[in-house]
């Protein structure tokens, strides 16, 4: 385990430089700075700032100085929103994003895995038919369409929700709703799926010559065994729900990581650009890896090496 | 006399599908008594395990006994609920079934498992049931048992595995044992470990056995009784003597045939014979052989044969029987 864990982590520090780099070279091939769009700064001023942020030297100096900062833990100044670092701000933004992005994944894995179970025992019949019918829709659509449709029903022509902000309970159910309707509907298709297989297999019948009652062969040996596809699915989601829907941050106006990503963007807003990516980057590696602890964990056949 | 503990009746079975009711098992009955050991032999499709199932409530969806009476140890099966089958199962009546790499759940130990049909049927607490697992596995002949009982089953062979099962099937002491093809998805040194095994059970614990197979071999060194099914029907009844030395029915001469050496005790698997098994859906109308039957006539397609009886434990479905019948009555008229 020890052996596993320093062999994933000397990994990720390989795919966290590989992603830096790229994206240090991508950011630097664009055309644009990030001091185009002020308004006509003096050629003086240009030079300041330029020679404050390091911009005035070599790229490949540039590139040397960053890669050093950063091993040291160091993501240096956002340059557009000047005196805050960038660790401050993409810590900000991710508390936004998570508390946001976590809520929804509760509420479609405690939605999805019952709903898809409920299909799988009721397996042909109307509510089964039912079930399939909503998650297929549900994976069709777009969350920035729900976003935008709940908008219109329940601010605009209700008046019930607020659309901006996060200041109150009320203020989370459309972007929770809007982030949470797709991996809803796609689990409970998984779990449906994979439910079904279970309930099939040799196992199971065992289980049913033992005698034991319903909920136990449904609790105790369908449910561990059938989990493990949605477990797979939980690893990109978590770390793709949690750092925010840039869509739907946009949509509800979430001062979350994902908008400050795009500002990040259009902005040329060089050492955000990196930080988030890297963030991002991290992030998806982390999840992963407790994914596949928690496959483990779940199914003792799984080998970690 | 012993006790009957096992009596079929008229057993139907049916599976409604799609495609339309599959007879599975079509009107049959045969007795066990305390004790005795009842081998089911029939090729694939012939309806044994759909039979076993029966016994113990345990048909797939779709699938209903539809006629006759199953009555065992004093419980009328087929009229019983879900729930009242479930205090009998693992419990009076037990079973083993082909393939032992998947009727594990690969998630929880052996050990557990084990316990949980001890708990599920007495009120032994876990501690006292983890006891009992380890009984059971040397009992069972697997070594270091305590190790064994953390294990998961990923972690023991083919033969570990099915000595586990046979483990769960004796934990709660059934008066019943059903084997369903244990051996047959085993290795052949493995299959003769656990045949071994089975017997030596058989004499120590004393319970009644149901051994389906397709190997001959194995019926002839454990049952009393055989029972030979084709196309959902009982073919043959009688003691192993008289299936080996006195078959009546020509689907049990050419299983017999199929077997290079019987006499020097090789467990051989039946070479299948020629010709193809019956569609279920579709059953003919007279002998289910009939387009196998290299003696076939011209009833054997129109009618279905009925039972002759040779001696008092011996009967057969064949118009061949019938025909000898009939010729020795008009004899013995002249
Ligand atoms: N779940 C099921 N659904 C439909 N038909 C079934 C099902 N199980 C068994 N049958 C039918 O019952 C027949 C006998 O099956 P089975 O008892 O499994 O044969 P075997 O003698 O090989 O154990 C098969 O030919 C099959 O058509
Ligand atoms: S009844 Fe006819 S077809 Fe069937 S086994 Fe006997 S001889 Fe053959
Ligand atoms: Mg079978």
């Amino acid at each position: 385990m020890a052996q596993y864990l320093v062999k994933r982590v000397l990994l990720a520090i390989v795919t966290i430089w590989l992603v830096a780099t790229l994206t240090f070279s991508l950011m630097h091939l664009v055309p644009g700075g990030p001091f185009l769009a002020e308004k006509s700064p003096s050629a003086a001023t240009l030079q300041a700032l330029e020679e404050k942020y390091g911009l005035d030297k070599p790229v490949i100096v540039q590139y040397k100085n960053y890669i050093v900062n950063l091993i040291q833990g160091d993501m240096g100044e956002s340059i557009k929103q000047r005196g805050r670092t960038v660790s401050d701000l993409i810590f900000t933004g991710f508390k936004v994003s998570a508390r946001v992005g976590g809520i929804a994944i509760l509420v479609a894995v405690s939605i999805g895995i019952p709903l898809g179970c409920i299909a799988a025992l009721n397996r042909g019949k109307w509510l089964d038919n039912v079930i399939v019918l909503i998650s297929t829709c549900g994976v069709a659509v777009p969350g920035f369409v729900v976003g935008t449709v709940l908008m219109i029903i329940f601010s605009v022509k209700l008046n019930l929700l607020p659309t901006y902000g996060l200041s109150s309970w009320k203020h989370y159910i459309m972007p929770v709703m809007s982030l949470a309707f797709y991996p809803t509907a796609y689990i409970s298709r998984l779990m449906r799926s994979s439910m079904l297989e279970v309930m099939g297999q040799d196992y199971m019948r065992t289980a049913r010559s033992k005698g034991l009652p319903q909920w136990k062969m449904l609790f105790k040996h369908a449910l561990r065994n059938a989990v493990l596809p949605v477990i797979t699915y939980l690893g990109p989601l978590l770390a793709y729900t949690l750092t925010g829907s840039f869509v739907v941050e946009k949509i509800f106006t979430i001062p979350g990581l994902g908008n400050a990503f795009i500002s990040s963007i259009t902005g040329r807003d060089y050492t955000m650009i990196m930080g988030t990516t890297i963030f991002l980057a991290s992030l998806v590696i982390l999840m992963n890896l407790i994914v596949d602890i928690a496959y483990k964990v779940i199914d003792p056949r799984i080998k970690l090496k | 006399m012993s006790k009957v503990l096992l009596d079929m009746k008229n057993v139907r079975v049916s599976f409604f599908t799609p495609a339309g009711e599959v007879k599975a098992v079509n009107d049959i009955s045969f007795q066990l008594k305390e004790g005795d050991v009842l081998g089911i032999v029939g090729e694939s499709g012939s309806g044994k395990s759909v039979t076993a199932y029966s016994i113990m409530g345990l048909l797939a969806t779709g699938g209903r006994v539809v006629g006759g009476t199953i009555d065992f140890n004093g419980h009328r099966i087929n009229e019983m609920t879900e729930k009242e089958l479930r205090k009998i199962r693992g419990n009076e009546v037990s079973i083993i079934f082909q393939d032992p790499m998947t009727s594990l759940n690969p998630v929880y130990t052996i050990g557990n498992q084990i316990c949980e049909v001890i708990i599920q049927h007495t009120d032994k607490t876990r501690k006292e049931a983890m006891e009992r697992a380890e009984e059971l596995l040397s009992l069972v002949g697997i070594n270091e048992p305590k190790k064994r009982l953390k294990q998961y089953p990923h972690e023991l062979s083919g033969g570990m595995r099915q000595r586990v099962m046979i483990a769960i099937a004796l934990a709660c002491e059934p008066k019943l044992l059903i084997a369903d093809e244990p051996t047959t998805a085993l290795d052949v040194t493995i299959q003769a470990q656990i045949l071994e095994l089975m017997n030596d059970l058989k004499e120590k614990i004393g319970m009644s056995i149901i051994m389906i197979t397709h190997d001959l071999g194995v019926v002839a060194s454990m049952c009393q009784k055989i029972v030979v099914m084709y196309a959902g029907k009982i073919v043959e009844y009688g003691s192993v003597d008289d299936i080996f030395y006195n078959p009546q029915h020509e689907y049990t001469k050419g299983l017999l045939r199929s077997i290079p050496k019987l006499d020097d005790k090789e467990h051989k698997k039946l070479v299948p014979i020629e010709g193809s098994p019956v569609d279920m859906l579709n059953p003919p109308a007279g002998c289910p052989f009939a387009p196998r039957c290299e003696s076939c006539m011209k009833i054997c397609l129109r009618e279905m044969p009925e039972y002759t009886a040779i001696s008092d434990d011996h009967y057969s479905a064949c118009w061949l029987l019938q025909k000898k019948e009939f010729e020795g009555g008009s004899g013995k008229n002249e």
